[in-house]
């Protein structure tokens, strides 16, 4: 037998050497340089927004051009009934699809291209969306209007809340829907008033992520709601929204209008950050471990 | 060849657990050692400590005295240098999914600097044939991937690419726990050709296994070294109450 | 009586998630008709984009858009990688939490938000600080060169860059974390140090599953509108540099829809849309489908 005895040469150990230090340095740097802009991006927020907010901005319509003051009282009104109007549409349908996968569905094909699908649309682009949208209700109706803007928000809330409702009633032990069948209950009784129940802080925090995400669309908004310098709060009418009037303001000419658009875009974030704490703080406390 | 290992005072903690309470013991080189006591006892922790592979775990700690051949591994060299000289085999069969069998065997060797096409083959036909798997493998050697052999296979190529790169000591914790009696029986005949030129470090659960494989045995209880002695002695007349309990099957 | 109506319902629902794919096509098809019968395919390979002529071809955008996404790629890629070896093999585990939370809140952050941080603050700093070392060194390959405005298809990709660094880092980690640690103990008992142990116990096997995150962040990168029209030039030219402004696909939509001047040119950018569309459902589609094969354990998993 031939006794080769492989044995890591002086150059091959210093070279291993190098490159596992070189590696973990790399791997260091690049953290470092990918949080750099992130600290940037909030610190630049946070000093920029706070600078321009007052009463003003939340109380006040928009100035007219070239005058200073104003505030996006309007926007922020839109936006909220915006949002409202899209929850309306994608909760329900969304939670009602997220039950099927999990309760109906389970490991069919069906459920399986469902799921798919509902994964794919999650990465069709906002703008397309819009123009769907815009072709759908727009045309037909011959003008933008809040409506709209409602139904393509709602439409990209569903994939969200659906994956989500579906993967919370997955965690719901299987010992507490045959606790609910055993009592006699209709099989949709149960479904909804234990199985989702059970499940309803999760399902709730699937809601406020689809929320948090929709929240800040700006793309698909502009052929749909418009935009609107005043007060407005009718649903055939456009409307204004927080993310359109920043995308106007910060690529207007004026310094005031760059103030405003650092604000809103504070309060925007500030409002995402809000609803992302909240549902990383009722997923991470394991509300659900105490139905096992 | 095989050298012997010296354990001198060895201590180990998971977190605050102290799994390992003065291990001290001499285990002679090119024979099996058995360890083996309930679960939980720490012969695992014991074995994973005598090639660095319990400190991979940010939690634990070490200390006390190892020595491989008359070198302490925890002062001397770097852990890295030591699992070169020390090859591990583990509880379930770790081959590598994404190589052929042939990169499987080498891949200690290319980590090592070898990139000789000669050498390679030579040391990957070697190690496959000590470890009894070249005759059902060597049609396919760069075909088939790792993953695509039987449990049994799977850990002899395991067992393969652990002593391609010419270790001084093999380590084997529950090597045959996860395999079918045939494919165990398998494992214990390559034990016993193995010895003739490696040191053997088998941790079982499964005392015949000890007494068929090893020379000396030792038992493990609540992480400490109840007795170490001639595989014979303990299996016969052990010296404590609590061995002789365990081996008839009284607790554990 | 009332379990089977519920039980219909529920598919309903499930099924109005086609019906809504479905929907996206059939109004973009009907929509873009017009230019669809009027230019066929040379839409897409002609280059003049003149709305006021009626000239339209749309190659400039899909040329911003893939030149844009391709850079973003280049600097992302590499540091998601580093950045997830870095949070699941090196960092303690204190700081993990903190992580994650931090890569959830970028994601949640408006792509109109961080348009105009980049207006406002990444523009500038390219333009006084990067662009000139970049022209400096790298000018000989063509990509660098003046005119230099600070912004156009450079920035336009590096603020991409930050906005899927997130997606593509908190996937890979994840698949990462999937890789069984019996690999990564195999490798580190034949005496590999740790980055030989990262390389050939997890990299090697997650890859399947950190090409599909990429492929993921190369969908959202396709398809990002507000943050790049802000900062990509808005100029339907194909140029050479990279500090030249462009125009993305996405871009050219959000600026021009509401201001078409007549029904050819709204249609030309609907047709826009719809070949966004499906480029973006089979890059999505391929993605996910690595995605799953990884995390089911199919393939590129021991045991």
């Amino acid at each position: 037998m031939a006794t080769t005895h492989p044995k890591s040469s002086t150059a091959n150990r210093r070279w291993r050497w190098f490159a596992n230090h070189t590696a973990s340095v790399l791997a260091v740097a690049s953290t470092i340089l990918v949080i750099a802009p992130l600290v940037a991006i909030f610190v630049d927020l946070v000093y920029k927004g706070a600078v321009s907010l007052n009463w003003n901005f939340f109380t006040k319509l928009p100035a007219p051009v070239g005058e200073n003051g104003g505030g996006m009282a309007n926007s922020i009104v839109g936006s909220a009934l915006l949002l409202g109007l899209a929850s309306l549409m994608g909760v329900p349908i969304g939670i009602s699809a997220g039950i099927y996968l999990s309760e109906y569905g389970r490991g069919t094909k069906l459920s399986n291209v469902v799921r798919f699908t509902a994964d794919v649309l999650n990465g069709v682009p906002s703008i397309v969306m819009g123009i769907a949208v815009y072709g759908l209700i727009v045309v037909p109706q011959k003008g933008f209007s809040a409506f709209a803007g409602g139904v393509v928000l709602g439409i990209m809330m569903i994939p969200t809340v659906a994956r989500t409702t579906e993967e919370m009633l997955l965690m719901v032990p299987h010992s507490i829907r045959e606790a609910a069948l055993g009592l006699g209950v209709p099989n949709w009784r149960s479904m909804l008033s234990i199985t989702l129940k059970t499940a309803m802080p999760g399902v709730i925090t699937g809601c406020m992520l689809a929320f948090a995400r929709v929240a800040g669309e700006t793309a698909p908004l502009l052929f749909t709601a418009l935009g609107n310098e005043f007060w407005s709060t009718a649903l055939n009418q456009p409307i204004a929204a927080l993310p359109l009037q920043i995308y106007v303001y910060a690529l207007g000419p004026y310094d005031e209008w760059h103030r405003l658009a650092w604000a809103g875009s504070l309060v925007l974030v500030f409002l995402i950050v809000v609803s992302v704490a909240l549902v990383r703080f009722v997923t991470t406390r394991g509300v659900l471990k105490g139905a096992s | 060849m095989g050298v012997s290992i010296e354990v001198n005072n060895l201590n180990a903690w998971y977190g605050t657990n102290h799994t390992l309470q003065d291990i001290t013991l001499h285990i002679p080189a090119n024979e099996a050692t058995a360890l083996i006591g309930p679960s939980g006892c720490g012969k695992s922790t014991f074995v994973r400590c005598l090639n660095r592979m319990h400190e991979t775990n940010p939690i634990a700690k070490v200390t006390g005295e190892v020595k491989v051949g008359g070198q302490d591994i925890y002062s001397e060299t770097s852990a890295v240098e030591v699992r070169r000289r020390i090859g591990m085999v583990f509880q379930r069969p770790n081959p590598f999914p994404t190589m052929s069998i042939y990169d499987n065997v080498a891949s200690g060797l290319r980590l090592n600097g070898y990139r000789n096409r000669r050498v390679l083959d030579e040391v990957v036909e070697r190690s496959l044939k000590s470890s009894a798997l070249w005759d059902e493998v060597k049609d396919e050697l760069k075909k088939k991937s790792g993953a695509s052999l039987s449990g049994g296979q799977q850990q002899r190529l395991c067992i393969a690419r652990a002593l391609a790169v010419d270790p001084e000591v093999l380590l084997m914790d529950e090597p045959a726990s996860a395999l079918d009696p045939v494919s165990t029986a398998k494992i214990e005949d390559l034990i016993f050709q193995l010895k003739v030129q490696y040191t053997i470090v088998i941790v079982t659960h499964n005392m015949q296994q000890a007494a068929r494989v090893a020379e000396r045995t030792g038992f493990f209880l609540n992480g400490r070294l109840v007795e170490f002695d001639s595989t014979h002695k303990i299996f016969t007349n052990p010296g404590d109450k609590r061995t002789e309990d365990y081996i008839t099957g009284r607790f554990g | 009586m009332a379990d089977s109506t519920f039980r219909w319902l529920m598919l309903l629902c499930a099924l109005s998630i086609f019906a809504i794919v479905a929907l996206i096509a059939i109004e973009l098809v009907t929509h873009s008709q017009m230019t669809l019968a009027k230019f066929g395919l040379k839409f897409f390979v002609g280059s003049a984009w003149d709305p006021v002529s009626g000239e339209f071809g749309a190659l400039p955008f899909i040329f911003g858009t893939l030149v844009s996404s391709a850079v973003s790629l280049i600097l992302a890629v590499p540091l998601a990688v580093g950045v997830a070896i870095f949070l699941t093999e090196m960092c303690p585990k204190a700081l993990r939490g903190s992580f994650s939370f931090l890569t959830e809140l970028l994601a949640a952050i408006p792509s109109v938000v961080y348009g105009t941080w980049a207006i406002f603050t990444l523009v500038p700093l390219l333009r006084e600080y990067v662009d000139p070392v970049l022209i400096k060194l790298l000018g000989w390959t063509g990509l660098f060169v003046q005119p230099d405005f600070g912004i156009g298809m450079f920035a336009a990709g590096v603020i991409l860059a930050i906005m899927i660094l997130p997606i593509i880092s908190s996937l890979t980690r994840e698949v990462m974390t999937a890789v069984p640690h019996t690999q990564r103990e195999a490798v580190l008992a034949l005496g590999a140090t740790r980055w030989e142990m990262i390389r050939m116990g997890v990299l090697r096997n997650a890859r399947v599953g950190i090409v599909g995150s990429i492929i993921l962040g190369l969908g959202r990168a396709l398809g990002e509108t507000m943050a790049v029209a802000m900062v990509i030039g808005s100029s339907p030219t194909i140029s050479k540099s990279l500090l030249a402004p462009g125009y993305s696909m996405a871009a050219v939509i959000a600026n021009e829809f509401n201001e078409a001047v007549s029904d050819v040119h709204r249609s030309a950018l609907i047709e826009i849309g719809l070949a966004l569309f499906l480029v973006t459902i089979v890059v999505n589609a391929c993605a996910r489908l690595l995605v799953w094969a990884v995390t089911r354990g199919a393939p590129a998993r021991a045991t």
